[in-house]
Protein backbone atom coordinates (compact mmCIF):
# COMPACT_ATOMS: atom_id res chain seq x y z
CA UNK A 1 0.00 0.00 0.00
CA UNK A 2 1.19 3.36 -0.84
CA UNK A 3 1.33 6.70 1.79
CA UNK A 4 -1.22 7.79 -1.15
CA UNK A 5 -3.97 5.22 -0.90
CA UNK A 6 -3.26 5.45 3.06
CA UNK A 7 -4.40 8.98 2.68
CA UNK A 8 -7.43 7.74 0.81
CA UNK A 9 -8.08 5.50 4.15
CA UNK A 10 -9.26 8.57 6.01
CA UNK A 11 -12.70 8.42 4.46
CA UNK A 12 -13.41 5.90 7.03
CA UNK A 13 -12.47 8.53 9.64
CA UNK A 14 -14.44 11.44 7.87
CA UNK A 15 -17.58 9.43 7.75
CA UNK A 16 -17.76 9.36 11.63
CA UNK A 17 -17.15 12.84 11.95
CA UNK A 18 -19.85 14.03 9.77
CA UNK A 19 -22.34 11.86 11.64
CA UNK A 20 -20.37 13.15 15.06
CA UNK A 21 -21.15 16.66 13.54
CA UNK A 22 -24.92 16.15 12.07
CA UNK A 23 -26.22 14.35 14.95
CA UNK A 24 -24.14 16.40 17.76
CA UNK A 25 -22.46 13.15 19.40
CA UNK A 26 -19.54 15.60 20.19
CA UNK A 27 -17.06 12.71 19.38
CA UNK A 28 -15.16 15.09 16.85
CA UNK A 29 -12.61 15.56 19.04
CA UNK A 30 -11.89 12.48 21.00
CA UNK A 31 -12.21 10.74 17.12
CA UNK A 32 -8.87 13.03 15.92
CA UNK A 33 -7.17 12.38 18.30
CA UNK A 34 -7.45 8.33 18.20
CA UNK A 35 -6.56 8.94 14.25
CA UNK A 36 -3.88 10.87 15.22
CA UNK A 37 -2.40 8.37 17.93
CA UNK A 38 -3.42 5.71 16.39
CA UNK A 39 -0.92 6.93 13.26
CA UNK A 40 1.77 8.51 15.09
CA UNK A 41 2.19 5.05 17.83
CA UNK A 42 1.47 2.26 15.07
CA UNK A 43 4.02 4.01 12.44
CA UNK A 44 6.58 4.42 15.05
CA UNK A 45 6.24 0.83 16.23
CA UNK A 46 6.52 -0.09 12.58
CA UNK A 47 9.70 1.20 11.69
CA UNK A 48 11.15 0.46 15.15
CA UNK A 49 10.20 -3.24 14.02
CA UNK A 50 11.83 -2.68 10.55
CA UNK A 51 14.86 -1.43 12.36
CA UNK A 52 15.04 -4.65 14.64
CA UNK A 53 14.11 -7.02 12.24
CA UNK A 54 17.33 -6.14 9.85
CA UNK A 55 19.51 -6.03 12.79
CA UNK A 56 18.35 -9.39 14.01
CA UNK A 57 20.56 -8.36 17.45
CA UNK A 58 19.40 -10.52 20.43
CA UNK A 59 20.01 -7.42 22.13
CA UNK A 60 17.22 -5.25 20.51
CA UNK A 61 15.27 -8.17 21.02
CA UNK A 62 15.51 -8.20 24.47
CA UNK A 63 14.80 -4.79 24.76
CA UNK A 64 11.68 -4.93 22.89
CA UNK A 65 10.46 -7.42 25.21
CA UNK A 66 11.68 -5.39 28.15
CA UNK A 67 9.57 -2.75 27.15
CA UNK A 68 6.61 -4.74 26.40
CA UNK A 69 6.51 -6.20 29.64
CA UNK A 70 7.16 -2.52 31.34
CA UNK A 71 4.31 -1.18 29.75
CA UNK A 72 1.58 -4.00 30.27
CA UNK A 73 2.83 -3.98 33.98
CA UNK A 74 2.20 -0.43 34.27
CA UNK A 75 -1.02 -1.04 33.06
CA UNK A 76 -2.33 -3.60 35.30
CA UNK A 77 -1.10 -2.66 38.16
CA UNK A 78 -3.10 0.11 38.49
CA UNK A 79 -6.07 -2.66 39.02
CA UNK A 80 -4.37 -3.75 42.39
CA UNK A 81 -3.19 -1.03 44.07
CA UNK A 82 -4.58 -2.33 47.30
CA UNK A 83 -2.14 -5.37 47.00
CA UNK A 84 1.44 -4.83 48.60
CA UNK A 85 4.10 -5.31 45.86
CA UNK A 86 1.50 -5.87 43.58
CA UNK A 87 3.99 -4.32 40.74
CA UNK A 88 6.72 -7.21 40.87
CA UNK A 89 4.15 -9.74 41.80
CA UNK A 90 2.51 -8.61 37.62
CA UNK A 91 6.12 -8.29 36.50
CA UNK A 92 7.05 -11.86 37.71
CA UNK A 93 3.83 -13.11 36.33
CA UNK A 94 4.56 -11.62 32.69
CA UNK A 95 8.51 -12.55 32.90
CA UNK A 96 7.64 -16.29 33.93
CA UNK A 97 4.79 -16.84 31.04
CA UNK A 98 7.06 -15.15 28.59
CA UNK A 99 10.31 -17.44 29.19
CA UNK A 100 8.42 -20.70 29.73
CA UNK A 101 6.30 -20.01 26.27
CA UNK A 102 9.26 -19.08 24.71
CA UNK A 103 11.33 -21.80 25.75
CA UNK A 104 8.82 -24.58 24.36
CA UNK A 105 8.53 -22.66 21.05
CA UNK A 106 12.24 -22.49 20.78
CA UNK A 107 13.18 -25.66 22.55
CA UNK A 108 11.19 -27.83 20.34
CA UNK A 109 12.02 -25.69 16.77
CA UNK A 110 8.53 -24.58 16.41
CA UNK A 111 8.90 -21.00 15.39
CA UNK A 112 12.43 -20.23 13.64
CA UNK A 113 14.28 -18.38 16.61
CA UNK A 114 14.34 -14.96 14.00
CA UNK A 115 13.25 -11.28 15.80
CA UNK A 116 10.24 -11.92 13.90
CA UNK A 117 8.70 -14.84 15.33
CA UNK A 118 9.64 -13.84 19.20
CA UNK A 119 8.28 -9.68 19.11
CA UNK A 120 5.22 -11.04 17.57
CA UNK A 121 4.36 -13.93 19.18
CA UNK A 122 5.57 -11.81 22.63
CA UNK A 123 3.04 -9.23 22.49
CA UNK A 124 0.61 -11.79 22.29
CA UNK A 125 1.73 -13.98 24.69
CA UNK A 126 2.44 -10.13 26.84
CA UNK A 127 -0.72 -8.46 25.79
CA UNK A 128 -2.72 -11.28 26.94
CA UNK A 129 -1.34 -12.11 30.47
CA UNK A 130 -2.00 -8.27 30.87
CA UNK A 131 -5.55 -9.06 30.07
CA UNK A 132 -5.40 -11.87 31.81
CA UNK A 133 -4.29 -10.38 35.40
CA UNK A 134 -6.58 -7.29 35.12
CA UNK A 135 -9.57 -9.61 34.86
CA UNK A 136 -8.11 -11.81 37.67
CA UNK A 137 -7.62 -8.87 40.00
CA UNK A 138 -11.08 -7.15 39.32
CA UNK A 139 -12.54 -10.50 40.21
CA UNK A 140 -10.25 -11.62 43.07
CA UNK A 141 -10.37 -8.20 45.03
CA UNK A 142 -14.25 -8.47 44.67
CA UNK A 143 -14.45 -11.75 46.29
CA UNK A 144 -12.37 -10.96 48.85
CA UNK A 145 -14.60 -7.71 49.90
CA UNK A 146 -17.95 -9.94 49.15
CA UNK A 147 -16.48 -12.89 51.36
CA UNK A 148 -14.61 -11.15 54.27
CA UNK A 149 -17.14 -12.97 57.08
CA UNK A 150 -15.92 -16.32 55.16
CA UNK A 151 -12.45 -16.15 55.88
CA UNK A 152 -12.60 -14.75 59.28
CA UNK A 153 -14.91 -17.40 60.20
CA UNK A 154 -12.22 -20.42 58.99
CA UNK A 155 -9.50 -18.15 60.78
CA UNK A 156 -11.10 -18.29 63.58
CA UNK A 157 -11.69 -21.70 63.50
CA UNK A 158 -7.61 -22.36 62.97
CA UNK A 159 -7.47 -22.52 59.68
CA UNK A 160 -4.63 -21.09 57.77
CA UNK A 161 -4.67 -17.78 55.25
CA UNK A 162 -4.78 -20.12 51.95
CA UNK A 163 -7.27 -22.22 53.77
CA UNK A 164 -9.45 -18.81 54.47
CA UNK A 165 -8.91 -17.57 50.87
CA UNK A 166 -8.99 -20.81 48.94
CA UNK A 167 -12.56 -20.25 47.33
CA UNK A 168 -12.06 -16.98 46.50
CA UNK A 169 -8.90 -17.61 44.92
CA UNK A 170 -10.42 -20.21 42.99
CA UNK A 171 -13.19 -18.46 41.92
CA UNK A 172 -11.09 -15.74 40.59
CA UNK A 173 -9.04 -17.92 38.72
CA UNK A 174 -11.70 -19.64 36.97
CA UNK A 175 -13.66 -16.36 35.66
CA UNK A 176 -10.75 -14.72 34.70
CA UNK A 177 -9.82 -17.91 32.10
CA UNK A 178 -13.34 -18.48 31.17
CA UNK A 179 -13.37 -15.50 28.51
CA UNK A 180 -10.59 -16.72 26.67
CA UNK A 181 -11.86 -20.63 26.67
CA UNK A 182 -15.24 -19.44 25.21
CA UNK A 183 -13.85 -17.24 22.96
CA UNK A 184 -11.63 -20.00 21.42
CA UNK A 185 -14.85 -22.05 20.95
CA UNK A 186 -16.30 -19.56 18.71
CA UNK A 187 -13.28 -18.91 17.05
CA UNK A 188 -13.60 -19.25 12.90
CA UNK A 189 -17.45 -19.40 12.93
CA UNK A 190 -18.32 -16.33 13.98
CA UNK A 191 -14.81 -14.26 13.61
CA UNK A 192 -11.74 -14.75 11.65
CA UNK A 193 -9.01 -14.39 14.12
CA UNK A 194 -7.14 -10.81 13.47
CA UNK A 195 -3.94 -12.45 13.11
CA UNK A 196 -5.02 -14.99 11.00
CA UNK A 197 -6.60 -12.60 8.57
CA UNK A 198 -3.90 -10.28 7.86
CA UNK A 199 -1.44 -13.03 7.15
CA UNK A 200 -4.65 -14.65 4.58
CA UNK A 201 -4.86 -10.97 3.16
CA UNK A 202 -0.80 -10.58 2.91
CA UNK A 203 -1.38 -13.41 0.75
CA UNK A 204 -0.09 -16.45 3.20
CA UNK A 205 -1.71 -20.20 2.19
CA UNK A 206 -4.81 -20.67 4.35
CA UNK A 207 -4.37 -23.61 5.56
CA UNK A 208 -0.56 -22.59 6.84
CA UNK A 209 -2.33 -19.37 8.38
CA UNK A 210 -4.87 -21.74 10.11
CA UNK A 211 -1.77 -23.80 11.84
CA UNK A 212 -0.41 -21.06 13.21
CA UNK A 213 -3.50 -19.62 14.59
CA UNK A 214 -3.97 -22.79 15.58
CA UNK A 215 -0.49 -22.48 17.32
CA UNK A 216 -1.11 -19.14 18.99
CA UNK A 217 -4.44 -20.50 20.62
CA UNK A 218 -2.73 -23.16 22.24
CA UNK A 219 -0.34 -20.18 23.33
CA UNK A 220 -3.17 -18.70 25.05
CA UNK A 221 -4.40 -21.04 26.75
CA UNK A 222 -1.36 -21.75 28.31
CA UNK A 223 -0.52 -17.83 28.88
CA UNK A 224 -4.05 -17.49 30.77
CA UNK A 225 -3.90 -20.47 33.17
CA UNK A 226 -0.56 -19.37 34.15
CA UNK A 227 -1.03 -15.97 34.31
CA UNK A 228 -4.11 -16.40 36.37
CA UNK A 229 -2.98 -19.25 39.10
CA UNK A 230 0.74 -17.23 39.04
CA UNK A 231 -0.31 -14.26 40.22
CA UNK A 232 -3.24 -15.20 42.68
CA UNK A 233 -0.43 -17.14 44.43
CA UNK A 234 1.66 -14.63 44.77
CA UNK A 235 -0.88 -12.38 45.27
CA UNK A 236 -3.05 -13.50 48.21
CA UNK A 237 -0.20 -13.73 50.73
CA UNK A 238 -0.29 -10.00 51.40
CA UNK A 239 -3.89 -9.96 52.56
CA UNK A 240 -3.09 -11.29 55.66
CA UNK A 241 0.00 -10.88 58.45
CA UNK A 242 2.15 -12.54 59.63
CA UNK A 243 -0.23 -13.53 63.16
CA UNK A 244 -2.26 -14.93 60.27
CA UNK A 245 -4.71 -11.80 60.51
CA UNK A 246 -7.02 -10.73 57.73
CA UNK A 247 -5.30 -6.65 57.01
CA UNK A 248 -8.35 -4.44 57.71
CA UNK A 249 -9.02 -2.09 54.99
CA UNK A 250 -6.71 -3.58 52.56
CA UNK A 251 -9.84 -3.70 49.80
CA UNK B 1 -12.60 -10.43 90.84
CA UNK B 2 -11.44 -13.60 92.97
CA UNK B 3 -7.59 -14.35 92.74
CA UNK B 4 -8.48 -17.63 94.26
CA UNK B 5 -8.78 -19.17 90.88
CA UNK B 6 -6.71 -20.09 88.24
CA UNK B 7 -7.03 -17.84 85.21
CA UNK B 8 -7.42 -19.63 81.70
CA UNK B 9 -6.96 -16.14 80.09
CA UNK B 10 -5.52 -13.10 81.37
CA UNK B 11 -5.48 -9.68 79.85
CA UNK B 12 -2.88 -7.24 80.73
CA UNK B 13 -3.55 -3.28 80.31
CA UNK B 14 -4.79 -4.02 76.28
CA UNK B 15 -5.47 -1.13 74.20
CA UNK B 16 -6.94 -1.57 70.77
CA UNK B 17 -7.61 0.89 68.24
CA UNK B 18 -8.48 1.40 64.88
CA UNK B 19 -6.99 4.77 62.97
CA UNK B 20 -7.91 7.13 64.98
CA UNK B 21 -10.23 5.55 67.44
CA UNK B 22 -9.37 4.34 70.59
CA UNK B 23 -11.93 1.43 70.70
CA UNK B 24 -10.62 -0.38 74.04
CA UNK B 25 -9.01 1.45 76.75
CA UNK B 26 -6.78 -0.47 79.12
CA UNK B 27 -8.53 -3.34 79.78
CA UNK B 28 -7.01 -5.32 82.38
CA UNK B 29 -8.58 -8.65 84.13
CA UNK B 30 -8.68 -12.51 84.65
CA UNK B 31 -11.43 -14.84 83.17
CA UNK B 32 -11.50 -17.71 85.97
CA UNK B 33 -10.53 -21.37 84.77
CA UNK B 34 -13.46 -23.49 84.23
CA UNK B 35 -16.21 -20.89 85.37
CA UNK B 36 -18.30 -19.06 83.23
CA UNK B 37 -18.07 -15.30 82.87
CA UNK B 38 -20.67 -12.76 81.08
CA UNK B 39 -19.87 -10.30 79.44
CA UNK B 40 -22.54 -7.53 79.01
CA UNK B 41 -23.09 -3.64 77.93
CA UNK B 42 -24.42 -1.50 75.46
CA UNK B 43 -23.92 -2.58 71.53
CA UNK B 44 -21.10 -0.59 70.65
CA UNK B 45 -18.84 -1.13 73.86
CA UNK B 46 -16.43 -2.85 72.21
CA UNK B 47 -17.67 -6.59 73.65
CA UNK B 48 -17.25 -8.32 70.33
CA UNK B 49 -13.46 -6.69 69.72
CA UNK B 50 -12.54 -8.11 73.09
CA UNK B 51 -13.41 -11.76 72.05
CA UNK B 52 -11.73 -11.54 68.69
CA UNK B 53 -8.49 -9.81 70.51
CA UNK B 54 -8.76 -13.61 72.57
CA UNK B 55 -9.37 -15.35 69.48
CA UNK B 56 -6.38 -13.84 68.06
CA UNK B 57 -8.42 -12.78 64.91
CA UNK B 58 -6.62 -9.05 65.67
CA UNK B 59 -3.64 -8.11 67.92
CA UNK B 60 -3.79 -5.45 70.70
CA UNK B 61 -2.25 -1.88 70.20
CA UNK B 62 -1.00 -2.28 73.20
CA UNK B 63 -0.57 -4.79 76.22
CA UNK B 64 -1.06 -8.19 76.18
CA UNK B 65 -2.91 -11.39 76.98
CA UNK B 66 -2.34 -14.94 78.48
CA UNK B 67 -2.74 -18.49 78.51
CA UNK B 68 -0.54 -20.21 81.00
CA UNK B 69 1.50 -17.11 81.96
CA UNK B 70 2.47 -17.31 77.86
CA UNK B 71 1.73 -14.22 75.79
CA UNK B 72 -0.91 -15.57 73.01
CA UNK B 73 1.05 -14.04 70.40
CA UNK B 74 3.84 -16.63 71.27
CA UNK B 75 1.09 -19.91 70.38
CA UNK B 76 1.32 -20.25 66.59
CA UNK B 77 -2.08 -18.90 65.46
CA UNK B 78 -4.06 -21.75 64.45
CA UNK B 79 -3.36 -23.75 67.57
CA UNK B 80 -4.20 -20.75 69.26
CA UNK B 81 -7.34 -20.26 67.99
CA UNK B 82 -8.42 -23.97 68.34
CA UNK B 83 -8.20 -23.51 71.88
CA UNK B 84 -9.72 -20.53 72.23
CA UNK B 85 -12.77 -21.33 70.34
CA UNK B 86 -15.11 -18.41 69.12
CA UNK B 87 -18.46 -18.46 67.76
CA UNK B 88 -18.73 -15.19 66.20
CA UNK B 89 -21.90 -12.69 66.62
CA UNK B 90 -23.21 -13.12 62.55
CA UNK B 91 -22.64 -16.80 62.58
CA UNK B 92 -21.03 -16.62 59.12
CA UNK B 93 -21.36 -19.75 56.79
CA UNK B 94 -19.29 -20.96 54.01
CA UNK B 95 -21.35 -22.20 51.04
CA UNK B 96 -22.56 -25.27 50.85
CA UNK B 97 -24.90 -28.07 53.50
CA UNK B 98 -25.23 -27.73 57.28
CA UNK B 99 -22.75 -30.91 57.10
CA UNK B 100 -20.38 -28.93 54.99
CA UNK B 101 -20.11 -26.24 58.24
CA UNK B 102 -20.08 -28.78 60.60
CA UNK B 103 -17.77 -30.77 59.28
CA UNK B 104 -15.37 -27.59 58.80
CA UNK B 105 -13.50 -27.65 62.01
CA UNK B 106 -12.17 -30.91 61.57
CA UNK B 107 -11.67 -30.82 57.38
CA UNK B 108 -9.49 -27.29 58.25
CA UNK B 109 -6.90 -30.17 59.62
CA UNK B 110 -7.47 -32.97 57.22
CA UNK B 111 -9.96 -35.13 58.70
CA UNK B 112 -13.47 -36.17 58.32
CA UNK B 113 -16.63 -35.90 60.30
CA UNK B 114 -18.73 -39.12 60.03
CA UNK B 115 -22.24 -38.36 59.41
CA UNK B 116 -23.37 -40.53 62.74
CA UNK B 117 -20.88 -38.08 64.56
CA UNK B 118 -22.54 -35.25 62.58
CA UNK B 119 -26.02 -36.20 63.29
CA UNK B 120 -25.50 -36.47 66.68
CA UNK B 121 -24.12 -32.99 66.96
CA UNK B 122 -26.89 -31.75 65.81
CA UNK B 123 -29.39 -33.96 68.18
CA UNK B 124 -27.35 -31.57 71.39
CA UNK B 125 -27.77 -28.37 69.55
CA UNK B 126 -31.83 -29.15 69.10
CA UNK B 127 -31.45 -29.23 65.33
CA UNK B 128 -33.17 -32.72 63.44
CA UNK B 129 -30.94 -35.06 61.63
CA UNK B 130 -33.24 -33.72 58.58
CA UNK B 131 -31.08 -30.27 58.44
CA UNK B 132 -27.70 -32.20 57.90
CA UNK B 133 -28.10 -32.32 54.29
CA UNK B 134 -29.86 -28.28 53.77
CA UNK B 135 -28.48 -25.75 52.35
CA UNK B 136 -27.71 -23.01 55.08
CA UNK B 137 -28.84 -20.56 52.89
CA UNK B 138 -32.05 -21.99 53.48
CA UNK B 139 -32.01 -21.82 57.82
CA UNK B 140 -33.76 -19.68 59.65
CA UNK B 141 -31.39 -16.87 62.35
CA UNK B 142 -32.01 -18.93 64.64
CA UNK B 143 -31.46 -22.24 63.06
CA UNK B 144 -28.08 -21.04 61.67
CA UNK B 145 -27.11 -20.08 65.41
CA UNK B 146 -27.42 -23.17 66.42
CA UNK B 147 -25.19 -24.47 63.73
CA UNK B 148 -22.24 -21.97 64.51
CA UNK B 149 -22.33 -23.21 67.68
CA UNK B 150 -22.10 -26.68 67.09
CA UNK B 151 -19.62 -26.09 64.93
CA UNK B 152 -17.16 -24.35 67.17
CA UNK B 153 -17.69 -26.88 69.85
CA UNK B 154 -16.60 -29.12 67.25
CA UNK B 155 -13.04 -27.52 67.96
CA UNK B 156 -13.53 -29.08 71.61
CA UNK B 157 -11.53 -26.21 72.70
CA UNK B 158 -10.88 -25.37 76.68
CA UNK B 159 -12.06 -22.15 76.32
CA UNK B 160 -15.33 -20.82 74.57
CA UNK B 161 -15.90 -17.39 73.23
CA UNK B 162 -19.48 -16.67 72.34
CA UNK B 163 -20.62 -13.92 70.79
CA UNK B 164 -24.67 -13.23 71.30
CA UNK B 165 -25.44 -16.82 70.25
CA UNK B 166 -28.90 -16.74 71.34
CA UNK B 167 -30.23 -13.40 70.11
CA UNK B 168 -32.62 -14.43 67.30
CA UNK B 169 -33.33 -17.96 69.46
CA UNK B 170 -36.90 -18.76 71.30
CA UNK B 171 -37.35 -19.16 74.63
CA UNK B 172 -37.45 -22.73 74.35
CA UNK B 173 -34.66 -23.29 71.89
CA UNK B 174 -32.78 -20.58 74.33
CA UNK B 175 -32.81 -22.80 77.51
CA UNK B 176 -32.14 -25.86 75.31
CA UNK B 177 -28.45 -24.19 74.46
CA UNK B 178 -28.00 -22.36 77.65
CA UNK B 179 -28.24 -26.31 79.03
CA UNK B 180 -25.87 -27.20 76.45
CA UNK B 181 -23.27 -24.96 77.17
CA UNK B 182 -23.42 -25.07 81.00
CA UNK B 183 -23.49 -29.03 80.37
CA UNK B 184 -20.08 -28.70 78.57
CA UNK B 185 -18.67 -26.64 81.12
CA UNK B 186 -19.52 -28.72 83.83
CA UNK B 187 -18.23 -32.17 82.10
CA UNK B 188 -14.81 -30.70 80.97
CA UNK B 189 -14.38 -27.82 82.44
CA UNK B 190 -14.35 -25.57 79.96
CA UNK B 191 -13.72 -21.70 80.16
CA UNK B 192 -16.42 -19.72 78.82
CA UNK B 193 -16.91 -16.32 78.02
CA UNK B 194 -20.21 -15.51 76.74
CA UNK B 195 -21.18 -12.09 75.71
CA UNK B 196 -25.22 -11.23 76.00
CA UNK B 197 -27.28 -8.69 75.96
CA UNK B 198 -30.09 -10.74 78.26
CA UNK B 199 -29.54 -9.82 81.88
CA UNK B 200 -31.45 -12.45 83.06
CA UNK B 201 -29.18 -14.66 81.04
CA UNK B 202 -25.96 -13.12 82.34
CA UNK B 203 -27.41 -13.32 85.81
CA UNK B 204 -28.59 -16.62 85.97
CA UNK B 205 -25.63 -18.56 83.70
CA UNK B 206 -22.91 -16.37 84.42
CA UNK B 207 -20.16 -17.30 87.71
CA UNK B 208 -19.40 -14.21 87.10
CA UNK B 209 -19.96 -11.05 85.06
CA UNK B 210 -17.83 -7.95 82.95
CA UNK B 211 -19.95 -4.57 82.32
CA UNK B 212 -18.05 -2.85 79.42
CA UNK B 213 -18.90 0.59 78.11
CA UNK B 214 -17.59 2.77 76.03
CA UNK B 215 -14.22 0.53 75.77
CA UNK B 216 -14.15 0.14 79.09
CA UNK B 217 -14.61 -2.23 82.03
CA UNK B 218 -16.76 -0.61 84.66
CA UNK B 219 -17.36 -2.98 87.03
CA UNK B 220 -16.70 -6.51 87.33
CA UNK B 221 -17.86 -9.31 89.82
CA UNK B 222 -19.91 -12.28 90.49
CA UNK B 223 -23.23 -12.09 87.87
CA UNK B 224 -25.07 -10.82 91.08
CA UNK B 225 -23.89 -7.60 90.83
CA UNK B 226 -26.47 -6.76 88.20
CA UNK B 227 -28.91 -6.93 90.92
CA UNK B 228 -27.04 -4.00 92.71
CA UNK B 229 -24.82 -2.72 91.04
CA UNK B 230 -22.19 -0.47 92.46
CA UNK B 231 -21.19 2.13 89.61
CA UNK B 232 -24.13 4.45 89.19
CA UNK B 233 -23.93 4.11 85.36
CA UNK B 234 -24.14 0.93 85.21
CA UNK B 235 -27.06 1.02 87.45
CA UNK B 236 -28.69 3.28 85.00
CA UNK B 237 -27.60 0.43 82.10
CA UNK B 238 -29.27 -2.39 84.10
CA UNK B 239 -32.35 -0.38 85.13
CA UNK B 240 -32.99 0.36 81.19
CA UNK B 241 -32.81 -3.01 80.60
CA UNK B 242 -31.12 -4.36 77.36
CA UNK B 243 -30.34 -2.59 74.31
N1 LIG C 1 -14.17 -3.06 61.47
C1 LIG C 1 -14.46 -1.94 62.17
N2 LIG C 1 -14.23 -0.73 61.61
C2 LIG C 1 -14.50 0.40 62.30
N3 LIG C 1 -15.00 0.43 63.53
C3 LIG C 1 -15.25 -0.74 64.12
C4 LIG C 1 -15.00 -1.99 63.48
N4 LIG C 1 -15.34 -2.98 64.33
C5 LIG C 1 -15.81 -2.38 65.42
N5 LIG C 1 -15.76 -1.04 65.32
C6 LIG C 1 -16.18 -0.05 66.34
O1 LIG C 1 -15.69 -0.48 67.58
C7 LIG C 1 -16.63 -0.26 68.59
C8 LIG C 1 -16.87 -1.55 69.34
O2 LIG C 1 -17.46 -2.49 68.48
P1 LIG C 1 -17.84 -3.95 68.99
O3 LIG C 1 -16.65 -4.57 69.61
O4 LIG C 1 -18.46 -4.67 67.84
O5 LIG C 1 -18.94 -3.63 70.09
P2 LIG C 1 -20.04 -4.58 70.75
O6 LIG C 1 -19.74 -5.98 70.37
O7 LIG C 1 -19.91 -4.31 72.20
O8 LIG C 1 -21.35 -4.12 70.23
C9 LIG C 1 -17.89 0.28 67.91
O9 LIG C 1 -17.93 1.67 68.12
C10 LIG C 1 -17.68 -0.03 66.47
O10 LIG C 1 -18.26 0.97 65.69
MG1 LIG D 1 -20.89 -7.31 69.27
Amino acid sequence: MSYLTLSITLIFVIIPLLLSKTLRLGLEKDTIVATVRSIIQLLAVGYILKFVFESENILYILLMVTLMIAAATHNARKKGKAIEGITWKIAVTLVFVEVLTQSILLGFQIVPPTAQYIISISGMVIGNSMVLSILFLNRFTAEVETHRDETELILSLGGTPKQAIHRQLINAIKASMIPTIESQKTMGLVQLPGMMSGQIIAGADPIQAVQFQLLIIFLLLTTAAVSSVLLGFLSYPSLFNQRMQLLKGKF
Amino acid sequence: MSTLYEPALHINDVNYSMGDVHILKNITGSFPKGKITTLVGPSGAGKTTLLKLCNGLISPTSGDIFIHDKPISSYEPTELRRHVGIALQSAPMIKGTVYHNLALPMELQGRKLAEQDAIAILEDVGLDKLFLHRKTNDLSGGQLQKVSIARTLNNRSEILLLDEITSALDRSSLHEIEELIVKINRKYGTTIIWITHNLEQAMSIGDYTWVLMDGQVIETGESDLLKSPMNEVVRQFVQGGAE
